[in-house]
């Protein structure tokens, strides 16, 4: 294990309150995407970054507001790296994130506990939830319900495994008839 | 039918001119195949964006679209210059499947052209990120988000086929015509580790399982052999290719170097 340093570490926290682009009730730390901040000597800084979709198009954005902030923190020379292993999962997200997404209106992606193959379940396309949750896409079947941010019901349904950004789904609420974004387990 | 087809011609070295291959640990060539199936129906699925047949589906092909743009991006990035991988090759240099670069048809041809690939790319990436080769990191990242594209394809495929006699009958026209292309999926690239016998089997006991439960009949058309199609990783490409290039291309070798 690499030690870090206390400058390492505020740098790091730094980096970590950047807000994510797209979501910026997150911030880079609570999504779980910033991965280490390394300094090789005083003004030169290298960042790794994890996406959390290989296209996610706000990894450009992300790494141009780290720049900024170590920038304005005295750090003339700061690099960027995007890192894809270990693989970033929905689980890296923190439990104050979760607390946020839900407020934001977002269901927060339920943990999963393993991580053995996906299965995918076969099924009609638009079904409500009742048994074994079997709308959320390749989803383990053991998962709690998808429960609405907004009213909190488990009774919700999918209408589309895709929205508006890759890593979410379009579900509506049953109970109170609100549809909402969930984000999707990965 | 896991006999490798004999009949096609022989795999060459990659064509160093247009992909620079100066790496010892990355499979250049590999990455190309890899990277290039990725970025050609990365495009093809973005040409449906402004004509879905509903919203949720111009949202769902142009997301799948995005994850595997992103993907080609990082197997090209380990092959050369991604730009110039992408904008400046010519038809013959690029090493993806012929049935990835079909053109879309109707909604049913693009569900079957989604089927086949995304169960195939699933497998693989499975396969690759099990073991410890230079794919492992992205195949371990990209498997999960083509899970979700091999579900659509699923659900698709069991509403068309179950559907209005219409669907049904679109979608079993669309399976049938895209089978002869399925064959090459499973000609071993150079560089990819994987057991490509026992993913074809996987492979055809999935979609068989799939067509089955709508009881649309597995195409019985040849895969491989004289009557089949696929040559695409050594080059040769079907005539829509082409034009797809070259709208694909058109901006950058126009305004070389042109950004948003």
């Amino acid at each position: 294990m690499v030690t870090v340093t206390p400058l390492e570490a505020e740098l790091l926290e730094l980096a970590g309150s950047v807000p994510d682009p797209e979501l910026p009730v997150l911030t880079l730390r609570e999504l779980g995407v910033l991965r280490a901040v390394r300094l090789r000597d005083a003004g030169t800084a290298e960042v790794e970054l994890t996406p959390t979709y290989t296209g996610c198009p706000a990894v450009e954005a992300m790494a141009l507001d780290i720049e900024r902030v170590l920038h304005e923190h005295g750090i003339r020379e700061v690099t960027v790296r995007t890192v894809l292993s270990p693989a970033w999962t929905t689980d890296d997200i923190t439990e104050e994130g979760r607390r946020k997404l839900r407020e934001f209106g977002i269901a927060p992606p339920r943990t999963r506990h393993e991580h053995g193959p996906v299965t995918v379940a076969l099924g009609p396309t638009r079904t409500a939830v009742s048994g074994p949750d079997r709308t959320t896409g390749p989803s383990a079947p053991e998962l709690e319900p998808v429960r609405c941010p907004h009213c909190g019901s488990a009774d919700t349904e999918l209408l589309s495994r895709f929205s508006s950004t890759a890593c979410k789904a379009l579900r509506r609420c049953l109970a109170c008839r609100e549809p909402f974004d969930h984000f999707k387990e990965l | 039918m896991t006999t490798p087809d004999t009949t096609a011609p022989e795999t060459t070295a990659p064509d160093m001119t247009t992909a620079p291959a100066d790496t010892t640990t990355v499979p250049a060539a590999a990455a190309l195949a890899l990277g290039d199936d990725a970025l050609v129906l990365s495009h093809r699925l973005g040409e449906w964006a402004g004509h879905a047949p509903v919203l949720e589906e111009e949202v769902a092909l142009a997301n799948i679209a995005l994850d595997l743009l992103g993907q080609a991006r990082v197997l090209l990035s380990m092959a050369g210059d991604e730009d110039d991988l992408a904008y400046l090759r010519e038809e013959r240099a690029f090493r993806n499947l012929q049935l990835v670069e079909q053109p879309n048809g109707d909604f049913a041809h693009t569900i079957a052209r989604q089927l086949y690939f995304s169960t195939y790319q699933h497998l693989l990436y499975d396969r690759l990120a099990a073991g410890d080769g230079p794919f492992a990191g992205l195949a371990a990242k990209a498997v999960k988000e083509v899970a979700y594209h091999r579900d659509h394809a699923e659900q698709w495929t069991l509403r068309l086929g179950d559907g209005t006699e219409i669907s049904r009958e679109r979608m079993r026209r669309a399976c049938e015509a895209l089978w002869r292309f399925t064959g090459e999926m499973f000609q071993p690239v150079d560089g990819v580790d994987v057991d490509w016998a026992g993913m074809e089997a996987a492979w055809l006991e999935s979609v068989g399982q799939v067509l089955r439960r709508v009881t649309l009949s597995v195409p019985e058309g040849p895969r491989t052999g004289a009557w089949s199609a696929g040559a695409g990783r050594q080059g040769l490409h079907t005539e829509p290719f082409g034009r797809m290039l070259a709208e694909m291309q058109h901006l950058h070798r126009s305004h070389p170097g042109a950004s948003w």
